[in-house]
């Protein structure tokens, strides 16, 4: 047995075999190069966590100036969309229940006099929050807004009354992203995302299929060592992990124009930790799965709890403590806090630590189940 | 018999799977240059047998050596010099023909690889369509294509697992040419098969079921030890008569073959009492000898007697 380690001629056979192989299955290697694409397109640009030009229709009962300015204030923002001027309180009910739009703004009649006499009247918004998504910034910004609008007309001997206005006035920091700009965010992550979703797949369904076509046989009657056939059929995988990596740090920085304050070479390095842990589910899987389409099917369930419960899709610390405890299980939940803290806050190796830990405990365990689990479907 | 002649030599050899018993210590002894049969049902074992002895499978109990080397330790050794031919085309379809010599050539390090790969394309007579894919090819040319990758490092026994199986009897007859000359040329070859021509171009043979070998020699002694008696039975209503002959005592077989009957039983007396008299009703009778089919057929159905 010991005369026969690993040897690197036959290893290499197995890599050149599984380039020819990638290169002739055009579909999977359109998929490759084409998720990253087509999830850049979808998160980078279709799809906003933030979203604006919210519709939004005004019920104005003020004949005031102050009412007038805090309409053309509305309409000068880029949340709100200002579609109609309602013109009864039956209508701006009709208008919610059809959802023609997300909000109505409510002036009262009073609302200049009593703003004149230092009251604060009250300034209603009323709004469809079926989606509270779309709506939570924009109900932030309207704050801001009648504050902005109005002092603008406050001056001279009315200047008094802007302490009034606002006594305690909102504010809003936000750190690293001070736009809220959804992609700096979606961007980064999508590596991870892309990652976990090609990786699984491919490795899952490269082993699987060696067995479902009976070539597995074939290849474990020659001296080929267990270990060779498994490292040859992942190494391809990973340089094509880094390709889309590559793909998608280049649309970061150029198309996003994603800031990437920390160390590039840090980042690539701890990708290898993700790519592999990636691996290792695809490992476990190709083990456990009779077919190709069973590898597939296990590929999405690992897949959909990645993407919902890692913090891509949905804040983190929105979720309740039994998803969240289910979340720091997933590589893909540390894996977006490091790529997040590198690129966003210029993380270094000990700040972004704690990160990588939970993604090599994970590798191990799986590459642990996965060896063994391979080891047992020979016999 | 000594060691260095034999190319297999195994004792005891015993398999099971998940508590059931699929190879059932088994013996066989197979000279270097014999071609060596491999027959019986399906499921009696065939394949996990073979499977055991190039290394794919470790035995639960059993002892020996093949080409030399202890089957229980020493299964690297012995994969570099088995050639193994699954049941099921098992190269890459979606390699060419020489991507998949090429491979098989690399993964068993086989010295002067180019030249190796092209003699190997010539003696195919595929060097012209090298470049198309494996899975493009008809069904006897994958067989060649799996044989000539089989080949590629020269092993010293070749394990066939029904490489015949779905092959036109053309492509069967070259196939079997090639075995020969191999055979000639000191290479032991073990081969499973269902077609009783084929049996009969084997040097010796085994017959396997349920995981038993029940009989093995050369055909001659195969059929000689299953005492045997056959008659064939030419005339008019076979078919009604096979019912009646059936019920017959010392009857034990009966197989239509075309338009004769074969009847046979392990009591050549009470056989002849129960077939002479059909002489003189139109029928015509004669005593032949048995065949390996039906020396086959008898072993089959007294082995599903024995093991339910």
């Amino acid at each position: 047995m010991s005369r026969y380690r690993f040897r690197f001629r036959r290893f290499w056979a197995i890599v050149a075999k599984e380039f020819i192989q990638m290169r002739r299955d055009r579909l999977t290697f359109g998929m490759m190069v084409g998720i990253p694409l087509l999830q850049l397109t979808l998160f980078g640009y279709a799809i906003n966590a933030d979203p604006k030009h919210l519709p939004t229709a005004v019920f104005c009962a003020d004949p005031g100036t102050f009412g007038r300015t805090l309409t053309v204030g509305l309409r000068n923002s880029d949340y709100f969309d200002v579609r109609r001027e309602a013109a009864s309180e039956a209508e701006v009910e009709r208008l919610l229940r059809l959802g023609e739009v997300q909000f109505v703004v409510h002036i009262p009649v009073d609302f200049t006099r009593r703003v004149l006499r230092g009251e604060r009247p009250a300034l209603l918004l009323q709004a469809d929050a079926t989606d509270p998504a779309a709506t939570g910034n924009a109900i932030a910004a309207v704050n801001q807004l009648a504050d902005r609008a109005l002092d603008r007309d406050l001056k001279g001997p009315l200047y008094p009354l802007r302490a009034h206005v606002g006594p305690v006035k909102l504010q809003i920091h936000r750190h690293y992203n001070p736009e809220g700009i959804t992609q700096y965010n979606i961007v980064p992550g999508l590596m991870g995302v892309v990652l976990t979703m090609t990786m699984v797949i491919i490795t899952a369904l490269a082993i699987t299929r060696e067995r479902e076509r009976g070539t597995m046989e074939n290849l474990l009657a020659t001296p080929v060592r267990p270990g060779e056939v498994m490292i040859g059929k992942l190494v391809p995988y990973i340089m094509v992990g880094y390709l889309q990596t590559l793909l998608i740090l280049l649309a970061a920085r150029f198309l996003f124009r994603v800031p990437m304050r920390g160390s590039l070479p840090l980042l690539l390095a701890f990708m290898l930790l993700f790519i592999a842990a990636n691996l290792a589910v695809g490992i476990t899987f190709s083990t456990l799965a009779r077919n190709q389409l069973q590898a597939m099917q296990m590929s999405f369930f690992f897949f959909l709890p990645s993407i919902l419960l890692s913090g891509f899709m949905f804040p983190f610390r929105g979720m309740p403590g039994w998803a969240q405890g289910l979340g720091e299980v997933l590589p893909l939940t540390h894996f977006l806090r490091l790529v997040r803290g590198i690129l966003l806050k210029g993380n270094g190796f000990l700040e972004v630590w704690h990160h990588a830990w939970p993604i090599a405990l994970f590798t191990f365990l799986l590459l642990g189940i996965g060896i063994r689990r391979y080891r047992r479907t020979l016999d | 018999m000594n060691d260095a002649s034999l190319a297999i030599d195994v004792r005891g050899m015993t398999k099971s799977f998940a508590g059931h018993v699929v190879v059932d210590s088994i013996a066989m002894r197979v000279r270097r240059g014999e071609i060596y049969g491999f027959l019986g049902p399906n499921g009696s074992g065939k394949t996990t047998f073979l499977r055991l002895l190039c290394g794919l499978l470790r035995p639960d109990a059993g002892e020996g050596t093949c080409l030399g080397f202890d089957v229980r330790r020493q299964s690297d050794e012995i994969k570099r010099k088995v050639g193994y031919m699954t049941q099921r085309f098992s190269f890459y379809e979606d390699l060419s023909i020489e991507e998949n010599l090429d491979f098989i050539a690399r993964i068993f390090e086989v010295p002067g690889r180019a030249r190796a790969v092209r003699e190997s394309l010539v003696r195919l007579g595929l060097e012209n369509r090298r470049r198309q894919l494996a899975g493009e090819l008809s069904g006897g040319w994958k067989q060649r294509l799996a044989l000539a990758a089989c080949l590629i490092h020269r092993p010293e026994l070749l394990l066939l697992d029904e490489p015949t199986a779905g092959v036109d009897p053309k492509a069967r007859r070259d196939f079997w040419e090639e075995l020969h000359e191999l055979a000639a040329r000191g290479m032991t070859v073990l081969i499973t098969t269902h077609y009783m021509d084929e049996a009969e171009r084997c040097h010796r043979l085994a017959y396997l079921a349920y995981g038993r070998l029940l009989a093995h020699g050369t055909v001659e002694e195969v059929v000689g030890g299953a005492g045997l008696a056959t008659w064939a039975i030419a005339g008019p209503d076979l078919f009604g008569l096979a019912q009646t002959l059936r019920r017959r005592d010392g009857v034990e077989q009966v197989v239509p073959f075309g338009n004769t009957l074969h009847v046979s039983g392990s009591n050549p007396a009470a056989l002849a009492r129960a077939v002479e008299p059909l002489a003189g009703r139109g029928y015509r009778c004669e005593r032949v000898e048995s065949g390996l089919e039906d020396v086959f057929i008898r072993l089959m159905s007294a082995s599903e007697d024995n093991f339910p």
